[in-house]
């Protein structure tokens, strides 16, 4: 009897072994293939322009060689021969025949090869332009559209974070009348498509206000919260305990010190979480940016200094691949370390934006 | 969990109308007056940067304004309306073009992300964790970096992916190979492959409610001898169904603003064919490029009553096959 059930123990954990085996390779198979074009991105950032537009180059960062011979430069094949393969350097090229110079013993003087030269693959080394991010650095003027992002990105971020506060500690706390439908039209505004609202404000901060070119029509907006961040700040104060308000109460502190004194301080996790959501998405901001900046160059951020470079310098694309990887350098690092509060914060919401 | 659920909650709990003000005790007078306060700001932000535009914007769609000449405004009546819907060709194939686009990008996103999440739940993966936030970070790379790494990857003649299918036997490289970018036949699968990368958050939201799902009701039956797909068809798929839900809603409302994806590779012109020439490239052109405030308020409330109606339309179709739990059906 004790024999069978290890059998069975043993059968068993085989199996298990075999599913976990299975799995993860079929995890690993699929994620190389979706990490595939980072990959592509990062090693074509680092090659010269001549190879990064060139279908037949190998899938490294490299450069053909030449040889030097009798003050010319030739170009170096792989050529077969009866001895092997050798890297003989291109000197008279011809259909049929062509003649070599074998760069391990030029002495020996032209060879002659019957064959197609065409048919060859040049001599390649290992060639890193690691100068490719410095140029690409300089040609977009990160600082500048860095810059300004930044000052985009906190500024913003400053805004939402105490009105959003305010108006969740408001939803999550005090009951008033009309408060549910006014919650169901906040959650609302989440779906709404932006558009339906545009026409009407920018003709009002271009025209009107004469913010055509400047930052103000994209900041203004933020100071009056917003309804994700709201959602998920009052999501959160539901959930501190009411206890620590009564007792502050019984102290005498009014609604305002309570929440700057109590709960504030008590969802720390939660107001990370929109620091960070709302950093990113002034990092992605695009089409605002794109239509109140007007092509005001020396305001631009990332997105659109990033979009204007790609116009620009289509014939070199290594540049425009080490441009897209420095810009995402920052985001991703903020995203590997403080990964768990990000992830949780969109599981609150189910949303991000 | 999530905001829809929370206005179906919402909508259901006792509501303090707006007369109810002076039935209130002072203490509650009090308590309303400091609840108002605090959501003073939004409610501000919402009158005038929601309410007051959205009304204006049904005005300016009456109205010949262009930015340029603000003084010749004038009246016109439904004329805006009439050209949108009757004279402009555009309005309707960019239509199209926009739904084309979604009926192939919308299913292959929404199975991804699902699937994904079911791998990522597996209890057999190793390194959940690790394989979790790997799959997750593609989405914060910022989506221009994302289209312009992805434009060149599949690039006919020096991107992997073609390289990589040339590697199977199939013939893909070059000017008479795939041209994911350039032929207008191949353009919408080209971009669902860019827009890949940006299935992350609704990736964590089916992992969120897979996670949801009691392991009573696998380990019941496993006993009855379920196998894995029916388990995952007959339990999973109807557990999560409300996730799947609000994955569609947040897909739909988003594929009708498809717009950075067309407008970073091609400049909104249409290339190739006039195949990626999106509603959103549409009506970017009218209101900012010609800056035709009337036209172009018309096509915003246009693009809102269609996402509205959609909208409308999954949530009462929704009660069809979304399944709440602890509700009757």
């Amino acid at each position: 009897m004790a024999a069978v059930t290890t059998d069975h123990h043993i059968a068993q954990q085989r199996r298990r072994l075999l599913n976990q085996a299975g799995i993860t390779l079929l995890a690993l198979i699929i994620l190389t293939i979706f990490l595939m074009p980072l990959g592509y991105g990062l090693v074509t950032s680092l090659k010269s322009q001549s190879q990064a537009s060139d279908s037949k180059a190998p899938i490294y960062p490299s450069e053909t060689v030449k040889y030097t011979y009798q003050e010319e430069e030739y170009d170096v094949y792989e050529v077969p021969y009866e001895g092997g393969v050798g890297q003989w350097a291109l000197v008279d090229k011809g259909r049929s025949e062509s003649e070599f110079i074998d760069t391990a013993n030029p002495d020996a003087g032209l060879i002659p090869w019957t064959g197609n030269w065409r048919a060859l693959s040049q001599v390649r080394i290992l060639n890193i332009q690691w100068d490719n991010y410095p140029r690409a650095w300089e040609a977009i003027h990160f600082l500048r559209l860095l810059g300004n992002t930044l000052m985009y990105a906190f500024v913003t971020m400053a805004g939402t974070l105490i009105t959003s506060s305010f108006a969740a500690y408001g939803f999550s706390r005090f009951r008033f009348p009309l408060k549910n439908v006014l919650f169901i039209i906040l959650i609302s505004t989440i779906i709404l498509p932006p558009q339906a609202t545009l026409v009407p404000t920018y003709a009002f901060y271009v025209k009107t206000m004469g913010w055509g070119g400047t930052w103000l029509p994209l900041i203004v907006p933020h100071l009056f919260g917003n309804a994700y961040n709201i959602f998920l700040l009052r999501q959160y104060f539901m959930t501190v305990p009411r206890e620590l308000e009564e007792a502050a109460t019984v102290d005498g502190a009014g609604p305002l010190r309570i929440f700057f004194s109590v709960i504030l301080p008590q969802a720390t996790p939660a107001l990370t979480a929109v620091a960070m959501f709302h950093f990113f998405f002034a990092w992605n901001d695009f089409f605002g940016p794109l239509i109140y900046l007007a092509g005001n160059r020396e305001a631009s951020p990332i997105t659109v200094g990033l979009t204007e470079f790609n116009g620009l310098y289509n014939t070199e694309p290594q540049l425009i691949l080490a441009a897209s990887v420095i810009s995402m350098i920052l985001p991703l690092t903020i995203f590997f370390l403080a990964q768990r509060v990000f992830i949780q914060g969109i599981v609150v919401t189910g949303v991000d934006k | 969990m999530d905001a829809l659920n929370e206005i179906r909650s919402t909508a259901s709990e006792p509501k303090i109308g707006f007369f109810e003000w002076f039935k209130m005790s002072k203490m509650r007078q009090r308590e309303a007056r400091w609840g108002l306060l605090f959501i003073s700001p939004w409610l501000l932000g919402f009158l005038f940067l929601y309410l007051v535009p959205m009304i204006a914007s049904l005005v300016f769609s009456t109205m010949e304004f262009t930015l340029s000449a603000p003084e010749d405004a004038k009246f016109i009546g439904l004329d805006n309306w009439r050209r949108m819907l009757f004279e402009d060709p555009n309005t309707w194939e960019s239509l199209a073009v926009t739904f084309k686009f979604a009926i192939i990008s919308l299913p292959i996103g929404m199975f991804s992300a699902f699937l994904l999440a079911v791998m990522l739940n597996s209890k057999h993966l190793v390194g959940r964790g690790l394989f979790r936030t790997l799959f997750y970070a593609p989405s914060l790379i910022p989506g221009i970096a994302t289209i312009l790494i992805w434009a060149q990857v599949l690039n006919s003649s020096t991107g992997w992916v073609n390289r990589l299918i040339e590697l199977t036997g199939i013939h893909a490289v070059g000017s008479d190979g795939l041209r994911w970018l350039d032929d207008p036949n191949l353009v919408y699968i080209g971009y669902t492959f860019i827009g890949l990368w940006g299935i992350g958050n609704a990736m964590l939201i089916n992992l969120a409610g897979l996670q949801g799902v009691p392991t009573e009701l696998y380990e019941a039956s496993e006993i009855d001898g379920a196998g894995w797909w029916s388990r995952l068809i007959k339990i999973t798929v109807p557990m999560v169904s409300p996730v799947i839900f609000y994955n569609l809603i947040l897909s739909v409302v988003g594929l009708l603003q498809y717009f950075i994806t067309p407008f970073v590779l091609n400049q909104g012109n249409g290339y190739p064919e006039g195949a990626t020439r999106f509603y959103m490239i549409n009506f970017y052109k009218q209101a900012f490029s010609f800056q035709n405030m009337g036209y172009g308020s018309a096509l915003a409330w246009l693009m809102f009553i269609i996402a509205l109606g959609i909208t409308v339309f999954l949530f009462v179709t929704g009660r069809y096959w979304i399944y709440y739990a602890g509700e009757k059906s």
